[in-house]
C-alpha cells in the first residue's frame, strides 16, 4: 500500500476536522478526495506531508509513519498545496532550478517525468510566475512537485480557479504520470473531476462518506433521479419542494434534479401538478445519477 | 552543498528583484548618517572623574570636596603622574580627570590666581562639553567664597582639554551609533521578513516538505544578509572618513571582525523574532518595538547610560548594541586594541550563541 490511514483524527479548538478517517491507497493508483471547502481535505493532506500531527490514529506513506520517519516522506513525496505556493519573483525556469536542486537532482534528469507539462511552460520560461495566467501557474506548481520523480504525489485542490480547457489538460496529465507508476492522491470540489479517478472517498464535515470507485458509487444510487425544468427556475425550485412526494431537489446546470420519496412515482403527476401552479415550457426526464447527486444524497443522509 | 547554494541564490534573488527594499536597504545608510550630524543636548549625573593633584593643600582639597558632594560627579581615583591621564581615559570608564598645579594654594595667595586643567574624554562631545561646564561653575562657586570681604580678589582659573575629539565634533560620536542602528535593522528586520514572507505566502510549506533541514534554511536566509550588512558597514565607514573627515584611531582590521560579530547577533535576533512572528507585519513590527527602541534609547547611543535610573541601567546590560557601540568607540575614536575589548566581545558572542541555540530550538519543523 501507497498510503494506509488507520483511525485518523485531527481537531482546531475542540471543532473535529477530520474525524475517524481510514483508508488504502494502492500504488500506483489515483486516488480522489471528494468534498466541498471545510470538509476536512485539506488538513488530512498536511497530516499525510507530515505538516501537521494528528490527534488520534497513525498513517504511513510509502512505507515510512509520518510521525516518526517524516524525514524519509519529506524525501520521497510531492506536494502541491491548495493555494499557489511558488517563488512569484522568479521566474518559470528559476523556480523549477530551485526545486530541483533542493531535492539534489537537476531538471535533466527527470525531465522525460515533466516533459509534457513543461514544453507547454517552456515558450514562458523566462517570464515570473507571478505573471502567469492561473492553468500556467498550476502546471509549473505540477511540475515543482515532480521534478524529484517522487513516489507519491500529493495534489490538493490542483484545479481550483483554473478555466474549464486547463482543468482538463490537467487531468490528463495525471492520467500519464499514473503510467509512470507515480500514486496519486488529489483532493477537489468538482463533482465531474471525481469519474476521473480510479478510486474516489467523498468526504464532509471530516467524515468519509463511502469510498469506492466512481462506477460502483453512481451505480449504488438507491433513486430514481428525474431532471426538471421550466420556464421560472426560482419559483420551480419552491414549489418542488413543497410537492408531497418529494426527497430531494436542487440545481444540477440548467436544470434541477428531483428524487421522489416512493417507487410509485410517476413523472406525468409532476408535470401536472407544476401545469396547475402556472408553469411552462415543463420537462421532467428521467436521468442517470452522477457522483454529485451520490453526494448530495450521502449528506443529506448523514445530516 | 549544492542544495545549498541553490538556496542561497533563490535568495539573492528575491533581495535583487524587490527594488524598494534595495533602495530602503542602501539608501538608509546614507541618508542616516547625514541626518546625524546634529547634536544634542544631554544630561550628566554621577560621571566618574579622577584627580591628579600636585599640590595636595587646603585649597586643593576644599575643591575635591565640593565636586565630590555634587550629585553630578563621584571621585573614582587619584593619580600622581601625567603619564597616566591617557591609560586612565582608555580603560573608558574616567570621563574627566582634573589636574591640579604645582604650589595651587601659594600661587593663589602670591599671584591671586591659580590654575586647574579640566581634560575630558571627548569621544562623547556633549557630554565632555557639559561636564568642563559643571565643573566649571563649582570651581566659579567656590573662588566667590573665597573672594568673600576681599578686596584683591582671587583667581581660579580652569582650562579644559578634550581628549580623543579635540574638535569636539558630534558626528564621531553619532556614527557608531547610526552603524549600530543601520546593521541591527538591515539585519535583524530583513531577515525576519524574508523568513516570515514565505510562511505568509505559503513557500515554507513546500519548504518544510522538503529534504532541507531547519539549519540550512535558517543559514541560507541568513548569509546573502550578512553580506549585504557587511557592505552596508563599509559604506558608513568610508562615509565616515570620506566626508565627516572621521579618523580612525584603531586596527580596521578588528572593526571588521567586530562588526561581522555584531551583524551575526542582529541577524540571530532576527531568526528567533521569525520564529515567533507569523507575518511580514508582525515581525517588522516586533524588530521596530522589540529592537529599534532599546537601541535607540538605552544604548547609550543618545543618553549616556551612566545618567540612566539604576533600572534602565541594568536593562541596557542585556542590549547588544550597548556593548557594541562600547566597542566600536573604544576601536574608532580611541584606537584600542582587542586587550581592552576582549570582554564586550565575550558578552556578544555568548548573546549570539544563546539567541542562535534559541531559534533553533524554535524553528517549526511542521506548520503548528
Amino acid at each position: 500500500m501507497s498510503i494506509i490511514l488507520n483511525n485518523i483524527s485531527k481537531s482546531y479548538n475542540k471543532v473535529k476536522t477530520v474525524d475517524d478517517i481510514s483508508f488504502d491507497v494502492k500504488p500506483g493508483e489515483l486516488f480522489g478526495l471528494i468534498g466541498p471547502d471545510g470538509a476536512g481535505k485539506t488538513t488530512l493532506f498536511r497530516i499525510l506531508t507530515t505538516l501537521l500531527i494528528q490527534d488520534k490514529g497513525n498513517a504511513t506513506v510509502a512505507g515510512y509513519d509520518v510521525l516518526k520517519q517524516y524525514k524519509d516522506i519529506r524525501n520521497h513525496v510531492g506536494y502541491m498545496p491548495g493555494r499557489f505556493s511558488l517563488y512569484q519573483d522568479l521566474t518559470v525556469e528559476e523556480n523549477l532550478n530551485f526545486f530541483a536542486t533542493i531535492f539534489g537532482t537537476t531538471i535533466a534528469e527527470n525531465y522525460d517525468l515533466i516533459k509534457d507539462i513543461y514544453v507547454q511552460l517552456e515558450p514562458f520560461k523566462d517570464r515570473r510566475a507571478g505573471k502567469l495566467s492561473g492553468g500556467m501557474k498550476q502546471k509549473l506548481a505540477l511540475c515543482c512537485a515532480l521534478i524529484h520523480k517522487p513516489k507519491v504525489l500529493f495534489l490538493d485542490e490542483p484545479t481550483t480557479g483554473v478555466d474549464p480547457v486547463s482543468r482538463k489538460e490537467f487531468w490528463e496529465m495525471l492520467k500519464r504520470l499514473q503510467q509512470k507508476d507515480i500514486t496519486i492522491l488529489v483532493s477537489t470540489p468538482y463533482m465531474d473531476e471525481a469519474e476521473l479517478c480510479d478510486r474516489i472517498a467523498l468526504i464532509t464535515n471530516g467524515k468519509i462518506l463511502q469510498i469506492n470507485t466512481p462506477r460502483a458509487i453512481i451505480a449504488s444510487f438507491p433513486k430514481k433521479i428525474f431532471k426538471v425544468r421550466s420556464s421560472n427556475t426560482y419559483k420551480l425550485i419552491e414549489d418542488l419542494r413543497i410537492y408531497p412526494d418529494i426527497h430531494s431537489a436542487y440545481p444540477f446546470g440548467e436544470y434541477l434534479h428531483f428524487t421522489p420519496k416512493s417507487e410509485a412515482f410517476r413523472p406525468m403527476d409532476l408535470t401536472r401538478y407544476l401545469e396547475e401552479r402556472q408553469h411552462r415550457d415543463i420537462e421532467v426526464k428521467e436521468t442517470v445519477a452522477t457522483i454529485e447527486d451520490t453526494f448530495m444524497d450521502l449528506s443529506k443522509v448523514n445530516e | 552543498m549544492n542544495r545549498f547554494i541553490g538556496f542561497i541564490k533563490k535568495e539573492f534573488y528575491h533581495i535583487l528583484r524587490d527594488r524598494r527594499s534595495l533602495f530602503i536597504l542602501f539608501g538608509m545608510p546614507i541618508v542616516q548618517v547625514m541626518l546625524f550630524g546634529f547634536a544634542i543636548t544631554n544630561e550628566i549625573n554621577n560621571v566618574d572623574i579622577a584627580i591628579l593633584d600636585h599640590s595636595k593643600d587646603v585649597n586643593t582639597k576644599e575643591i575635591i570636596n565640593k565636586i565630590a558632594t555634587s550629585k553630578y560627579f563621584s571621585i573614582k581615583g587619584f593619580i600622581s603622574h601625567e603619564d597616566e591621564i591617557e591609560p586612565t581615559f582608555r580603560k573608558g570608564k574616567i570621563k574627566a580627570v582634573l589636574n591640579f598645579e604645582k604650589d595651587f594654594s601659594k600661587n593663589l595667595v602670591t599671584q591671586k590666581k591659580a590654575t586647574v586643567q579640566i581634560l575630558t574624554d571627548a569621544t562623547d562631545p556633549n557630554t565632555a562639553n557639559t561636564i568642563s561646564n559643571y565643573i566649571g561653575s563649582i570651581l566659579q562657586n567656590y573662588q566667590q567664597e573665597l573672594n568673600q570681604g576681599l578686596n584683591l580678589p582671587y583667581q581660579i582659573i580652569p582650562k579644559t582639554r578634550m581628549v580623543f575629539n579635540p574638535e569636539l565634533k558630534s558626528v564621531y560620536m553619532f556614527v557608531p551609533g547610526v552603524m549600530t542602528i543601520i546593521l541591527m535593522l538591515v539585519s535583524a528586520m530583513m531577515t525576519s521578513i524574508s523568513i516570515t514572507k514565505e510562511k505568509e505566502l505559503g513557500t515554507m510549506e513546500i519548504l518544510l516538505v522538503s529534504p532541507l533541514n531547519p539549519f540550512q534554511v535558517i543559514v541560507g536566509k541568513v548569509v546573502p544578509y550578512i553580506l549585504l550588512s557587511i557592505i552596508n558597514a563599509v559604506v558608513i565607514i568610508l562615509l565616515s572618513i570620506f566626508v565627516f573627515k572621521m579618523p580612525v584611531q584603531g586596527s580596521l582590521f578588528l572593526l571588521g571582525a567586530e562588526s561581522t560579530l555584531f551583524i551575526i547577533n542582529a541577524l540571530s535576533l532576527g531568526i528567533l523574532i521569525s520564529t515567533i512572528a507569523a507575518t511580514q507585519q508582525a515581525a517588522m513590527m516586533t524588530s521596530l518595538m522589540g529592537l529599534m527602541l532599546p537601541v535607540i534609547l538605552l544604548s547609550g547611543f543618545i543618553f549616556p547610560i551612566s545618567s540612566m535610573p539604576l533600572p534602565l541601567q541594568m536593562i541596557s546590560n542585556i542590549i547588544p548594541a550597548k556593548w557594541f557601540i562600547i566597542i566600536i568607540k573604544g576601536i574608532m575614536l580611541k584606537g584600542v586594541g582587542l586587550a581592552y575589548v576582549w570582554k564586550e566581545t565575550v558578552i556578544l558572542i555568548g548573546m549570539t550563541i544563546f539567541f542562535i541555540g534559541l531559534s533553533v530550538k524554535k524553528y517549526k519543523i511542521r506548520l503548528e
